[in-house]
């Protein structure tokens, strides 16, 4: 029995922004309790005034690197990152080592979360055997393995004829299929945006096309066959464009965008900072004004780490040879609400994207809201203390991020999962 | 004036009046190269090690004659990747090297930021022989000085740069020196090597070879790699001759007293006709010849040397 006494009860699922008391029972969110808090309660206590609480955060997007590069990240320290981070679930993507093409992988996954986990895991498994674009995997024995969708991720599905194959025979299951959408031929192994950084300091150049020629023929697909298509990080004007049209047309089509992209550009790579180095890379203004505008007029439905841990050799490097990825989980909360004090969206939206959304686009029962039955996870959040994310707070294995030493404002104080306290910061701590 | 810098990463952010100092510095070690015996004391008992990670015969050769002037001790480390292949870092060769205590690193590297990266790491000074597509400045002091001595000036001259201008650190140094220095920079190739946000850098951008070499002070050709060609950013090294080759006929359209530059190696017949590289005018064996003098002046000032007249 748990009592979040005091807070904003914000859940968009349920049309819910109110104060209230939210009290949690045997795994489930219990009901909502109105008017003066009880004045005595069987159970632990935590005062939420001044706080928001709302459903537990997920993130749709996330490397946990396990099985096979567990010096980088593992689940047990991943998902002590999402806690931390205000993450009750996170999605983790199929390039590990072997790749989770195979359901023994899935439930390797799901037991070690189950075991050691500080989050609900949602293993997502590969969209081909091996990530090699050629065959697909067995999609419904990995999906009853506990396999919440399907992806590449890190890979695009080139050939157009598997992708449609896949998008057909998914259909009728339901099953999201998550796309990186990225024409390899056209991003020609750059490693930054095709711009004037990249020409200015001599790095080989991806253009914005290169996503975009592969959103819009995926995009394609999904008109063709009706399957249900996710297009992951989208990172250019034109691919939020080809979103607002697909979902016009009332295609069954949605999208993600990542904080780096709507915060950063490529003049982070200026003194070349490894840090900045991701795939897709960091665009152009023009490109973070129009992920700006998709994330507030709804036409991008969530919010996602991409989480890509990497130990120091593979970023104190030379940047041609650093590996692309920046670590999210602890700053994806912070970044997503300065765009509340930007005016770019409201509270609620910051909940839709970072819970409702994705709970919706992964068809995840119970989890996205706090209605009565719903299951227990909650994150309590305090919208304004200020904190610096320092390098020695990371939970991750891996430190490889661009904000380190950035001021934020806006944090997780309470992380239940499943009815349990993963994270309970103290009330004006500092150090985080 | 003082010289402050610990190394020489690249000219982007040099000052006019560096790049002054250097062509002072420069002509001092000119007039020692002109001496019965070419070699002084300044550098002695200092270690210079030039650390090439990719092919060089011009440039290694240059710094290693330009130290063994000054006097010092030179070591050539090449790796063609070969340290890296069995399972090095940069960073782990680099820290080798410099646990034997050389006063200067002399690198070149096939990524861009290298000589940067290794600036942040290493308590040498550290001078950038050309880092992946991003700089190559003692390329561009030797050019600039080449044109000094010919012309007497750079500012206002019509210079014109010809080529695959997108991978070339060669350009992109001569773009920064250049302009500082005031030239009128002008830069042609095809449309697939000369990007177009690069009308950022204040240059004059064109298509045609001819509006680019057409009253011309200076025709700077650059390198252009065969492995370009099969990457599609050209048809044929035939067609790129036609469109981009300096013949006669176009160099006919620059000035009289024009000069033609190449920073080497040149390829024959694609670049530039074979009996243009060879004329009068030409100055790539000049270029050649002031790459030294340039090279002991960055090592000397990068050493904080004494006495050039010792």
């Amino acid at each position: 029995m748990l009592l979040i006494k005091g807070g904003r009860i914000i859940d968009p699922a349920s049309g819910r922004d109110e104060l209230g008391h939210l009290v949690l029972k045997e795994g489930k969110v219990d009901g909502i309790l109105p008017g003066d808090a009880p004045e005595e309660f069987a159970g632990k206590v935590i005062d939420a005034s001044g706080m928001w609480v709302v459903p537990g955060l997920i993130d749709m997007h996330v490397h946990l690197r396990e099985p096979g590069f567990e010096w980088k990240e593992d689940i047990r320290t991943g998902t002590k990152a999402a806690a931390v981070g205000g993450f009750t679930s996170v999605a983790c993507m199929a390039n590990t080592e072997p790749v989770n093409d195979t359901p023994e992988i899935t439930r390797f996954i799901i037991d070690k979360a189950n075991r050691e986990g500080s989050a609900n895991v949602l293993p997502v498994a590969a969209i081909s055997r091996g990530l090699a674009g050629k065959e697909m995997t067995d999609f419904t024995e990995l999906s009853e393995a506990g396999a919440a969708a399907f992806s590449d991720d890190g890979k695009y599905v080139a050939n157009s004829l598997l992708m449609r194959r896949v998008m057909e025979y998914a259909r009728p299951f339901g099953f999201p299929v998550l796309v990186h959408a990225e024409d390899p031929d056209l991003a020609a192994g750059g490693y930054a945006n095709e711009g004037w950084n990249a020409i200015r300091l001599g790095i080989a150049g991806a253009p914005a096309v290169a996503e975009e020629v592969a959103i819009a023929r995926d995009i394609l697909i999904a008109r063709q066959t009706g399957g249900r298509l996710h297009i992951q990080h989208i990172s250019t004007r034109m691919g939020v464009e080809m979103l607002r049209m697909a979902k016009r047309a009332g295609l069954n089509v949605t999208g993600e965008t990542a904080p780096h992209y709507f915060t950063l550009t490529d003049a982070a790579l200026e003194g070349y900072d490894t840090n900045a180095k991701v795939n897709p890379p960091l665009r152009s203004e023009e490109d973070r004004m129009a992920v700006l505008e998709g994330l507030r007029d709804g036409t991008i439905d969530a919010i996602a780490s991409d989480h890509a841990p990497h130990d120091d050799s593979l970023k104190e490097c030379e940047f041609s040879s650093a590996a692309c990825g920046i670590i999210g989980l602890q700053t994806t909360l912070s970044l997503a609400l300065a765009l509340m004090k930007e005016g770019t969206i409201s509270p609620v939206r910051v909940v839709e994207l970072l819970s409702a959304s994705p709970a919706r686009i992964l068809s995840l029962r119970g989890k996205g809201t706090l209605a009565p039955g719903a299951d227990a996870d909650v994150t309590v959040i305090d919208p304004e203390t200020e904190w610096e994310f320092r390098r020695e707070a990371i939970m991750s294995k891996s430190k490889n991020s661009p904000f380190i030493g950035w001021k934020l404002r806006g944090r997780a104080v309470a992380t239940i999962c499943r009815g349990i306290i993963r994270h309970e910061a103290a009330r004006g701590e500092e150090s985080f | 004036m003082d010289w402050k810098r610990k190394h020489i990463l690249g000219l982007s952010d040099f000052l006019p009046d560096e790049i002054e100092f250097v062509m002072d510095t420069s002509r001092s070690m000119e007039e020692v190269l002109s001496r019965d015996i070419k070699k002084v004391p300044t550098l002695r008992g200092k270690m210079v090690v030039n650390l090439f990670f990719e092919p060089s015969t011009r440039t290694r050769t240059s710094f290693e004659i330009a130290g063994k002037r000054l006097s010092a001790d030179v070591v050539n480390f090449s790796s063609s990747g070969s340290s890296q292949s069995k399972g090095e870092t940069l960073l782990d060769t680099a820290r080798n090297i410099e646990a034997m205590k050389p006063c200067i690193l002399v690198m070149r590297h096939n990524a861009s930021g290298a000589a940067r990266f290794l600036s942040r790491h290493l308590s040498c000074s550290i001078i950038n022989a050309g880092d992946g597509l991003n700089e190559h400045p003692s390329q561009a002091l030797l050019d600039l000085y080449t044109i000094l001595k010919v012309k007497g000036k750079v500012a206002g001259l019509k210079v014109a740069i010809i080529g695959d201008i997108l991978h070339s650190r060669v350009a992109r140094s001569n773009i920064h020196c250049l302009g500082k220095m005031g030239a009128n920079l002008w830069l042609c190739g095809p449309a697939t090597l000369l990007p177009r946000e690069m009308a950022r850098t204040g240059a004059t951008l064109t298509n045609d070879i001819r509006e680019a070499v057409k009253n011309a002070d200076v025709v700077m050709t650059l390198r252009v790699q065969s492995e370009r060609q099969k990457a599609t950013f050209f048809p044929s090294i035939r067609e790129y001759f036609r469109m981009y080759g300096l013949s006669n006929n176009i160099f006919s359209l620059a000035k009289d007293d024009a000069i033609l530059m190449h920073p080497g190696p040149i390829n024959r017949g694609v670049e530039v006709t074979n009996d243009l590289a060879d004329c009068g005018r030409s100055v790539i064996l000049n270029q050649v010849e002031s790459g030294v003098a340039v090279r002991m002046a960055l090592l000397y000032l990068m050493a904080g040397g004494a006495h050039v007249a010792d």
